[in-house]
């Protein structure tokens, strides 16, 4: 098949591929220049001088609400969500290898985890909270609505990768006199690590830019997503840009991290 | 070949040791499970039968108040607008679904069928998938200079002279709700398509293409077929968010339109908690519905 001439096909299928990243990434980028639109300008093209007064002017904590305070909690709450995300997803992982009573059950209840509406979930701990008689917190109550949505689709990852994996290895290793603990440590461990970075990506950004589960769950103090989408209602300069500029070049920087982290990985254990 | 030669050796050596470790064996996978049950337990399942109770209670503007009235279902089920609203999302999901069916498998196909290496596969794979790990209320927001009265799209056709006025439509509409709508959710179908026909084996084409399909007959009658389970689970990512969705139906239509998401939103803004149970209710079933009928096509689990 490599050997075949490009198709007719090929071409139109080549430009409709462009026209799908042009359309995925043109708006972005739209606003990323209009970010540093100058002190005059306004919320759309064409650029009024270049300056960075909008990206000053989101350090000013009464310009747009608290962006520090708001920062630091939607990413604390990112790194939480990521660290049990991570844990949950490979035990029950582990667990889905063996059969167990309730299995299917479990497996069901994640995949509705996925597919009821994020209102629903933030609502309903919204409501259980109140009559609990608790104080819905970002470290709390947002926490949990959070892994409802990381933790499907790390348990789903896992899932697949377990469904993949030859028991050989660890046969192998048991052969060898390993111990189970061992045979974990030393054998499966390594081998999915880059799978397990990758649901901790998920975990990450997934929380960190999460809101509709926030809404009814986040307390007294706003998480970033929450912050921006208040903005969108009454902030009408550029600082809207410059916030949404400085939060995508962030998330490209977590998913850059990542990425090189997954390509290290797999390059030590080549070598080893 | 040695892995076959040992096993009956391993079979052998580690019978005592497994009788030994049988208790402890027998319960590994519940205490694996365990945290997973807990913590779905707690944040979906607790709340979703609280939600149930709760779309029973009476309430004013202050409170609720345990009870069991049924008018909180006959005011969504007998409400005309509530109707137009629920009318309205499913025609969202309908429309979304069709346009992120239909680009989502071509950009799959492209990228499955017609890339040659792997590393170009992975590379291209991840220009679409990254824009899905930012946010999505800014990915909205970024439409904003686009289509706007004096965005770029305008702009641009009035100085072609293409039309004589900027038009109005393109933003605050249900046509942009549509354009954010597939902008975000697109490559929730992509991922998945793109998923089985990588498994497709290749030789099945082949040998279609001996016995002497066309092209057009190779996919129609060979790789559709073969990609349905793709564009099933494609399916519930995409519908059950559309359903779910509130923010991109305020931000776009600039409150001009109306999803029963956002309708909710609304309630629970004023407190009417009970009132926006009712209605969470009658969604999550709808839903539900809709996910139960394609999982009837589709065994997810042989998908992973």
């Amino acid at each position: 098949m490599s050997h075949e001439k490009r198709t007719l096909e090929f071409y139109v299928l080549a430009v409709f591929f462009a026209l799908f990243v042009l359309f995925l990434y043109g708006p972005l980028s739209a606003i990323l220049i209009l970010s540093f639109q100058g002190e005059n300008g306004g919320l759309t093209f064409p650029l009024n001088g270049v300056s960075l007064h909008w990206f000053a002017n989101l350090f000013e904590r009464q310009a747009v609400g608290d962006f520090g305070g708001s920062f630091k909690r939607s990413f604390l709450l990112g790194l939480m969500v990521m660290v049990v995300t991570v844990a949950v997803s490979l035990l029950a992982g582990l667990a889905f290898r063996q059969k167990f009573r309730g299995a299917t059950a479990l497996f069901y209840l994640a995949v509705a985890s996925l597919v009821v509406p994020s209102i629903i979930i933030s609502l309903g701990i919204g409501v259980v909270f109140q009559q609990i008689g608790f104080r819905p917190a970002w470290y709390t109550s947002a926490f949990g609505a959070h892994l409802t949505w990381t933790l499907p689709f790390g348990v789903l990852i896992m899932f697949a990768v377990f469904n993949r994996f030859s028991p050989a290895y660890e046969e192998a290793a048991r052969d060898l006199g390993a111990s189970s603990w061992q045979t974990f440590a030393h054998v499966v461990l390594p081998m999915i690590a880059p799978s397990l970075i990758g649901v901790g990506l998920f975990g990450f950004t997934l929380s960190y830019d999460e809101f509709a589960r926030t809404l009814m769950t986040s307390g007294t103090f706003n998480t970033l997503p929450l912050e921006i989408y208040g903005m969108t209602t009454n902030v009408t300069t550029p600082v809207l840009y410059a916030l949404g500029t400085v939060t995508t070049v962030f998330s490209f920087l977590v998913i850059l991290l990542t990425l090189g982290a997954i390509v290290y990985v797999g390059r030590r254990r080549a070598r080893a | 070949m040695t892995v076959a030669l040992n096993q009956p050796a391993t079979v052998t050596a580690a019978k005592p040791a497994r009788r030994r470790r049988l208790s402890l064996g027998a319960i590994a996978p519940y205490l694996q499970a365990t945290p997973l049950a807990l913590i779905l337990g707690a944040f979906l399942l607790l709340p979703i039968l609280m939600i149930a109770v709760v779309s029973f209670w009476d309430y004013d503007f202050a409170a609720m108040y345990p009870d069991f009235l049924t008018t909180n279902y006959s005011d969504v089920l007998g409400s005309w607008v509530t109707w137009k609203t629920y009318l309205n999302t499913l025609k969202y999901a309908a429309i979304v679904w069709a346009l992120t069916l239909f680009i989502g498998f071509w950009v799959a196909y492209f990228l499955a069928f017609h890339i040659r290496t792997t590393a170009m596969q992975m590379v291209l794979f991840l220009v679409c998938t990254v824009p899905f790990l930012t946010s999505n209320i800014i990915r909205m927001i970024s439409w904003i200079p686009v289509l706007g009265r004096n965005g770029l799209v305008n702009s641009t056709l009035v100085q072609l002279g293409l039309i004589p006025k900027p038009i109005e439509w393109l933003l605050y509409s249900e046509f942009a709700v549509v354009l954010a709508m597939v902008h975000l959710y697109t490559l929730f179908m992509v991922t998945p398509i793109f998923n089985t026909l990588m498994r497709i084996d290749r030789s099945l084409i082949e040998a279609a293409r001996d016995a002497g399909a066309s092209g057009w007959q190779v996919l129609w009658n060979v790789i559709i077929p073969l990609a349905k389970p793709g564009m099933a689970i494609g399916t519930i990512f995409v519908v059950t968010l559309v359903m779910a969705d509130f923010s991109t139906v305020q931000v776009m239509s600039g409150g001009q339109s109306a999803s029963v998401a956002l309708m909710m939103k609304n309630q629970m803004s004023l407190l009417q908690y009970p009132a926006a149970a009712a209605n969470a209710v009658v969604l999550l079933a709808l839903v539900l519905l809709m996910v139960a009928g394609i999982l009837r096509i589709v065994d997810i689990r042989k998908e992973l």
